[in-house]
């Protein structure tokens, strides 16, 4: 469904991406697990086309994406929750999700995206009317994830969902998304939580300074020494 | 005295039409757009030109406000999206933007020459009454077609769909990026409002006053852009209540203290306000880089 090849971003003068290529397969939970400043986020950023890459290619469902715009590429039904949640601080809970479905014409569909929102997070629809800016980290996180969804993606990428929640919740967020996944969205999640994000994931991918030095079935990955010292803080696990 | 109060909210009204347009590109982009003075003295012009042609004050007006919206949108096209795609800083935009101010003002001198013209009145019929009050029909023509324009204006951003993303650009363009808007077009639309609010208030003060000079934008711009920040820049109902401020008091200084006084009131207004609320009368408080 989505293939990378050899991608390289630059920010300026700073080489961050040296070569990545990565695959996700229709139906699977991939992982892309990394250390701060591996390059993970600027993974997706330059696949949702917010940053240029530099060299290699990018491809949807068959279709080279490398050099389409954003607006495009949400529309072909790739959809990226970012890191640091990004809600419209200003404007309503309703109105965040309102903005998800902006390329969306099909009012039958429309509603039922929401429907589905509101479905998997009920304290959304209890808060539909409240300002975004004033919710709770967690709160803001699942407007996060609901508001991509409303975009009806195929394939959803996730940076670092539970970034800053508590135990529970980061629980509740990794159980949306294998909900999510089993409702037909394909899903790419970044993870500091190596450890939960590989429990639900098909394959994983480990990223190092800009490149993948690793890749393979979620649970192989999830047993290899070299892994579990760099990522899950825990060797005898 | 109703006289001057009269006077005063019609003159206000026009401020306040400049006002949103410093207002509505201040949201999304946080800049301070200084050709915007030169942009409503261009569509005063646009305005004269059509109407030399012939064509009649309303369809010259509506002329105007096609080609200055254009003409905005071309500025941000040529020289201030160039400046955002190479991330420049925003000191870079500000002072373009008072390059293209004096550009615009040559040119009107170029093609219309620098002196003070002829412009026809609009809508004089003398005085009417309206609920027993007497009032000239010129102003009470601008104060209902300046109501009618700032309550679509503000249907528009609070109410549609390009309302919409105009505001999550004005928040979050990286998120409304992600939403699939495509933020050039939502930019290029902010301008085009602005150019088209300040063709009106250019061709509504031009009938009203009844002359077009190149430079009018000059003083005119730099009292609507106190009224903006009076108001609470990127404020859209803050720039209206600024523009009224503005527009009486200037008034009431006229007849009180005399003509020679009424440009100084404004800016007097804008300070004293200003040192007790900084962020004007209705601004919010994350909007501070002006
Ligand atoms: N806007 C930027 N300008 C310059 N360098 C940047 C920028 N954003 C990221 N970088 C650099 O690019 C590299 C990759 O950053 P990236 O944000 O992709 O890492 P990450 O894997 O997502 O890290 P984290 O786990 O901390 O989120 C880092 O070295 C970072 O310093
Ligand atoms: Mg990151």
């Amino acid at each position: 469904m989505l293939v990378v090849k050899d991608l390289n971003t630059h920010y300026g003068n700073i080489h961050a991406l040296k070569g990545i290529d990565l695959e996700v397969k229709e139906g699977e939970i991939v992982s892309l697990i990394g250390s701060n400043g591996a390059g993970k986020s600027t993974t997706l950023l330059t696949i949702t086309g917010l940053l240029k890459a530099t060299r290699g290619q990018v491809s949807f469902k068959g279709k080279d994406i490398t050099h389409a715009s954003s607006s495009d590429i949400v529309h072909m039904g790739l959809s990226l929750a970012p890191e640091g949640r990004e809600v419209f601080p200003a404007l309503t809970v309703q109105e965040n999700l309102q903005l998800g479905a902006y390329t969306k014409k099909d009012k039958a569909s429309i509603k039922e995206s929401y429907d589905r929102v509101y479905d998997l997070f009920p304290r959304l629809y209890e808060r539909k009317k409240q300002t975004a800016g004033t919710m709770s980290g967690g709160e803001q996180q699942m407007l996060a994830i609901g508001r991509a969804l409303m975009t009806e993606p195929k394939l959803l990428m996730l940076d670092e969902p539970s970034l800053g929640l508590a135990p529970n919740l980061v629980l509740l967020i990794f159980d949306m998304i294998q909900t999510i996944n089993k409702q037909g969205t394909t899903v790419l999640l970044v993870e500091q939580n190596a450890n939960m994000a590989l429990s639900i994931s098909n394959r994983g991918y480990v990223l190092e300074i800009g490149k993948v030095t690793l890749s393979d079935e979620a649970k192989a990955l999830s047993e290899n020494d070299k892994v579990r010292k760099a990522y899950l803080g825990n060797i005898d696990h | 005295m109703i006289e001057q109060l009269l006077n005063g909210l019609a003159l206000g009204m026009v401020y306040a039409l400049i006002a949103v347009g410093y207002s509505l590109v201040f949201g999304v982009l946080r800049l301070v757009n200084f050709s915007h003075g030169s942009v409503y003295a261009f569509g005063a012009h646009m305005a004269l030109f059509f109407v030399g042609l012939q064509f009649g004050v309303i369809p010259a007006i509506v002329f105007s406000i096609i080609l200055t919206g254009i003409l905005d949108i071309l500025i941000d096209k040529f020289s201030l999206a160039p400046l955002r795609k190479k991330k420049s800083k925003g000191i870079a935009a500000l002072i373009t933007t008072i390059g293209i101010a004096y550009i615009i003002q040559n040119l009107l001198m170029i093609f219309f020459g620098s002196q003070t013209k002829p412009f026809p009145a609009i809508f004089d019929y003398g005085y009417v009454t309206v609920l027993g009050i007497s009032i000239k029909s010129t102003q009470l023509f601008i104060l209902v077609v300046s109501l009618i324009l700032l309550a679509i204006l503000t249907y528009v951003v609070k109410f549609t769909k390009i309302g919409l993303s105009m505001r999550a650009v004005e928040q979050n363009q990286k998120a409304a990026s992600l939403m699939g808007i495509n933020v050039n077009s939502v930019i290029r639309f902010t301008f085009f409002l602005g150019g088209a609010s300040a063709a009106i208030a250019g061709s509504l003060i031009s009938g009203y006053y009844q002359v077009v000079y190149p430079n009018m934008g000059f003083l005119a711009g730099l009292k609507a852009f106190s009224a903006a920040v009076l108001g609470g820049i990127g404020v859209l109902y803050g720039s209206i209540v600024g523009g009224l401020v503005v527009g009486v008091s200037e008034s009431y200084a006229a007849a009180l203290l005399g003509g020679s006084y009424r440009d100084a009131v404004a800016f007097i207004i804008l300070i004293i306000v200003l040192l007790f609320k900084p962020t004007g009368l209705f601004g919010k408080k994350d909007i501070t880089k002006v």
